[in-house]
C-alpha cells in the first residue's frame, strides 16, 4: 500500500484521533487487511501509541491483521441461522475449502469468517460471499455457491433457482 | 437547491411536490433493501429496462423502496394505486406485469399471494393476513417511499413534526409531550424516553449530545436496519427534535459495520437534509442549529451498550463504563449525552404530530405505542411486523406469522436477543409488553422473536447464546468473563453427552452471581437464556444429562440420522452427496445410512425432498 493513499484517508478524517475506527476501516478496505507498516505509519502520523491501534485492531471483529483472500465468505451465525443449521453449513464450507474459520486458502482465493447476524434472518441460513447474499445456504448448497467463484474467477451473478 | 427557511416554506414545498405528480401514473414499489438477498435489484433493473424499451416512462414509475416487511415472499413489489402485491417476482416477469397489469389492468394469478389455508389468491396487499393483523405506525413509510429521495419523505408529511416542534413548542413542552406519551426505549431496556430527555436537559453543561444507537447487535433482530435503510429521515427528524428539546446542537448515529446500505442511505439523507436547511444553522428560521454525523461500528456486540458505544464514538475500544455515572450527565467526551435507539427516535415525529394523548391510545398501561418485531425462525411467514403493545405472542405467531412451518409442533419463542429468554407454549396467551416479558424471565430486547419448533434443542440454544456472549464479553469484569466461560464449558459438556448430576444447580448458582456482580447489562442479563430454558424445559436438560439423548436432533453426539423406509423413494441424492460414503442403496430402492461412517454433517437431511432422513 502506498503511504500516499494512507495520507488521503487520514486527511479525509482531518487527522482526528476520535475517528480512528473509521480511519482503520477505510484503510482495511484498501487491501482487505491492515498491514503492519500501515499501522506503524498511522501511529507516527497521528502521534497515537502503537498499542492503542493494536488494541482497537484486535478488539473489533471486523479488523484483520492477516492478509485475506480474494473472496471473503461470511457465514451468518445469528440465532435464526443457527436454528436453521448454520453450523453445519460452516462445517461443510470448512471441509470443502479445507480451512477453518479465520483462515485463508493457500491459493489466496477464499477467507472464511463468521458473523453474528447479517440482519437478513428471514432468509436463514444465510452466507455472504463478498457483497452477495445467499439465502437458504444449507450444507447441500455449499458446493454450488462456492463453484460460482472458483469457476468464473470472480464476477458472479446470483443463481436463479 | 433552495433552502426551506420556515414552516410555511415547508408547506408550500410539499404542495409543490404533490402538484407536480401525475395521479394517472402507476407506481411500482419494489423492495430494494431486504429483498436484495433474493435478487430484487435485478427485478427493478429489468423493469426500468423494459419501460425504456416500450417507452412507458409517462405511464409508470419504478420506486426502489425499503423493506415491505414480508421477507418470506421476496422479492416483493406493490403496484399503486390499487395496491396489488406480487410475490417472488423474477426479472423475467417484468414484461408481463407491464403489459398485463399496468396497461390492461389484469391480475396475474400466479404472482399473487396465496393463502396457505384455503389456496385462495389474495389482492390487495392489505387483505393478506400477514398485513391485515398489523398496525404500522412507525414502519409504514419504509416500504412506501424512496429512502434516498427527501422529497418523497416530505410529500408523505415528513418534517411536519419538526416544523411543529421548532415553531410552536418550547423545549419543555416537547419533553412533557414525549413523557406523557409513555414512550419507552425501544432498544431493550425500556427506560422512559421523556424522563431521560428531562435529565439530560437539566444536566450541567453547555455542550450536549444526542446519539442514535443503530448498533443492532442482537442476532435475529433487523427492524432498526429496515428503518435506517427504508426511512432514514424519520430518524433524523426525531433526533433534530430531540436535540432542540434537550439543548444539544450535535448528534451522532452509530451504525453497525454489517449494515452498509443503512450507512449509505443515512449519509444521503443527512446530505439532503443539509441542502434543504433542515440540518445546519437556523433550522426553519427558529434560530436552532443542529448537525449530525454517522459513525460506523466495527463488529463488537458490546458496543450496543450505551457506555461502550460512547467509548467507541471517541475512537477507543468499546468497553463499558461504570453505571453509577449517568451518561445523561457525563457521557460522550464526558458531556451530557442522550442516547436512544433508532426505533425510539423514529417514534418521536409520530408523537409530536399526533399529540401524546392520541399516541398513548395504543398499547397497554405500562407500554405505549407499537413495537416492530422481527419474526423469524421456524414460523411460516417470516419478516418484520409492527403490532400494538399488548398483543399476545400467540396472535403474532399464528395470526400474523401463519403458525409453524411444515405444521410441526411449537416449542418456544425466544425474545430479547442473547439477554432474553425462551418462552414456552403455555405462555402464548401472554400480552407482549416490557413488564410481562420480564415477569416470565425474558425481556423485550430490541424485538427479535425467534420461533423454535420440535427440531430446536433448548440446551443447544442456551449454549449458543452463552457461546455468543462469551465471545462478545469485553472481559473487563470478572463475573462476566469467567462466569460465561464456566457456563459454556458446562453446557458444552451436557450437549456432548458428558453432563453430570448437579450441573443444572451449578449453572443456576453461577447465573445468580453474574446477575448480582457484573459491571454492565451484558453480563447482568447473560444468564437469562440459561435460566429460562432450565425453568421451562427441565426435561430436556434431564434427557441430555441422564439419558444422553437429544430428541431434537441437534447435539451431535446424542442422536443419529436414519432413513425412514416408508418415505424414501430411492432418488439417490443423499448417496451421491454424502461426503463420507455412509449412504448405500440402489436407484428406486430404500437407502440406508451406516452409523459407523456417518459424521452427522446434515447434508442428506437438508437435501432430502421427501424428508425421509430423520433423527433418533
Amino acid at each position: 500500500m502506498t503511504l500516499a493513499k494512507v495520507d488521503q484517508v487520514l486527511a479525509k478524517y482531518g487527522y482526528r484521533h476520535d475517528a480512528l475506527i473509521g480511519i482503520m476501516q477505510d484503510l482495511q478496505r484498501l487491501e482487505n487487511y491492515l498491514p503492519p507498516e500501515t499501522i506503524r505509519y498511522v501511529s507516527q502520523r497521528l502521534e497515537v501509541p502503537l498499542t492503542r491501534l493494536y488494541h482497537i485492531a484486535t478488539f473489533y471483529k471486523s479488523f484483520s491483521l492477516e492478509p485475506r483472500g480474494r473472496h471473503i465468505v461470511r457465514v451468518c451465525l445469528g440465532t435464526a441461522c443457527h436454528l436453521s443449521g448454520a453450523v453445519q453449513t460452516q462445517e461443510q464450507i470448512e471441509r470443502s475449502l479445507q480451512i477453518k474459520e479465520g483462515e485463508t486458502t493457500k491459493d489466496m482465493m477464499f477467507s472464511l469468517e463468521t458473523v453474528n447476524c447479517l440482519g437478513t434472518c428471514a432468509l436463514a441460513p444465510v452466507t455472504m460471499v463478498d457483497e452477495e447474499y445467499y439465502g437458504e445456504a444449507t450444507p447441500g448448497r455449499v458446493e454450488k455457491i462456492l463453484s460460482f467463484y472458483t469457476e468464473t474467477s470472480g464476477s458472479v451473478e446470483n443463481e436463479e433457482d | 437547491m433552495k433552502k426551506i427557511n420556515s414552516a410555511s416554506d415547508l408547506e408550500d414545498f410539499r404542495k409543490a411536490i404533490l402538484q407536480e405528480r401525475d395521479p394517472a401514473k402507476k407506481i411500482v414499489r419494489i423492495c430494494n433493501t431486504g429483498c436484495r438477498g433474493s435478487g430484487s435489484i435485478r427485478v427493478a433493473d429489468a423493469f426500468e429496462h423494459q419501460i425504456r424499451a416500450e417507452n412507458l416512462q409517462g405511464r409508470v414509475v419504478i420506486k426502489r423502496t425499503g423493506c415491505h416487511g414480508f421477507c418470506e415472499i421476496g422479492p416483493v413489489l406493490v403496484i399503486e394505486p390499487d395496491n396489488i402485491l406480487y410475490q417472488r417476482v423474477k426479472p423475467d416477469d417484468a414484461a408481463e406485469i407491464l403489459s398485463e397489469t399496468i396497461l390492461k389492468g389484469n391480475l396475474i394469478e400466479r404472482l399473487l399471494y396465496q393463502d396457505p389455508e384455503n389456496g385462495e389468491r389474495i389482492s390487495p396487499e392489505a387483505d393478506i393476513p400477514f398485513y391485515r393483523n398489523q398496525r404500522k405506525m412507525v414502519s409504514h413509510r419504509a416500504g412506501r417511499i424512496d429512502p434516498i429521495d427527501i422529497d418523497d419523505y416530505i410529500a408523505e408529511g415528513g418534517y411536519t413534526a419538526l416544523s411543529k416542534a421548532l415553531t410552536t413548542m418550547s423545549p419543555v413542552e416537547i419533553i412533557d409531550t414525549v413523557e406523557a406519551s409513555g414512550l419507552r426505549g425501544r432498544g431493550g431496556g425500556g427506560f422512559p424516553a421523556g424522563r431521560k430527555w428531562r435529565s439530560c436537559r437539566a444536566a450541567e453543561g453547555i455542550v450536549k449530545y444526542v446519539i442514535a444507537n443503530g448498533d443492532e447487535g442482537d442476532p435475529g433482530a433487523f427492524m432498526d436496519r429496515s428503518l435506517m435503510e427504508g426511512d432514514p429521515h424519520s430518524i433524523l427528524e426525531g433526533m433534530i427534535i430531540g436535540g432542540y428539546a434537550i439543548g444539544a446542537n450535535e448528534g451522532f448515529i452509530y451504525v453497525r459495520d454489517e449494515y452498509p446500505i443503512a450507512v449509505e442511505h443515512l449519509s444521503i439523507a443527512i446530505e439532503q437534509a443539509e441542502s434543504y436547511g433542515l440540518l445546519g444553522k437556523n433550522i426553519l428560521g427558529s434560530g436552532f442549529d443542529f448537525t449530525l454525523e454517522i459513525n460506523r461500528g466495527a463488529g463488537a456486540f458490546v458496543c450496543g451498550e450505551s457506555t461502550a458505544l460512547m467509548n467507541s464514538l471517541e475512537g477507543k475500544v468499546g468497553e463499558p463504563r461504570a453505571k453509577y455515572i449517568h451518561t445523561v450527565e457525563s457521557g460522550l467526551w464526558e458531556r451530557p449525552s442522550n442516547l436512544n435507539n433508532v426505533e425510539t427516535w423514529a417514534n418521536v415525529p409520530l408523537i409530536i404530530n399526533r399529540g401524546a394523548e392520541r399516541y398513548a391510545e395504543t398499547g397497554t398501561q405500562g407500554s405505549k405505542g407499537t413495537k416492530i418485531f422481527s419474526l423469524v425462525g421456524k414460523v411460516r411467514n417470516t419478516g418484520l411486523v409492527e403490532v400494538p403493545m399488548g398483543i399476545t405472542l400467540g396472535e403474532i405467531i399464528y395470526d400474523i406469522g401463519g403458525g409453524i412451518r411444515k405444521d410441526k409442533g411449537f416449542k418456544a419463542v425466544q425474545t430479547g436477543g442473547p439477554s432474553g429468554g425462551c418462552i414456552p407454549a403455555s405462555k402464548l396467551d401472554m400480552p407482549v409488553d416490557y413488564d410481562s416479558l420480564k415477569e416470565v424471565g425474558s425481556m423485550m430486547g430490541s424485538g427479535g422473536l425467534i420461533v423454535m419448533d420440535e427440531n430446536s434443542c433448548m440446551v443447544d440454544v442456551a449454549k449458543y447464546f452463552i457461546g455468543f456472549l462469551l465471545y462478545e464479553s469485553c472481559g473487563k469484569c470478572v463475573p462476566c468473563r469467567e462466569g460465561l466461560k464456566q457456563m459454556h464449558e458446562i453446557l458444552s459438556n451436557i450437549s456432548e453427552g458428558h453432563g453430570e448430576e448437579g450441573d443444572v444447580a451449578l449453572l443456576e448458582e453461577i447465573s445468580h452471581l453474574m446477575i448480582e456482580a457484573s459491571l454492565c447489562a451484558l453480563g447482568g442479563s447473560a444468564p437469562n437464556p440459561v435460566l429460562s430454558t432450565i425453568r421451562y424445559f427441565p426435561d430436556e436438560y434431564k434427557a441430555h444429562i441422564v439419558d444422553k439423548k437429544c430428541q431434537a436432533g441437534v447435539c451431535r453426539n446424542l442422536f443419529e440420522y436414519f432413513i425412514d423406509e416408508t418415505l424414501c423413494d430411492g432418488c439417490t441424492l443423499c448417496r451421491k452427496k454424502c461426503p463420507e460414503g455412509a449412504v448405500s442403496g440402489e436407484k428406486k430402492q430404500v437407502h440406508v445410512i451406516d452409523p459407523a461412517k456417518c459424521v452427522n454433517c446434515g447434508i442428506c437431511f437438508s437435501l432430502c425432498k421427501k424428508e425421509a432422513v430423520r433423527v433418533r
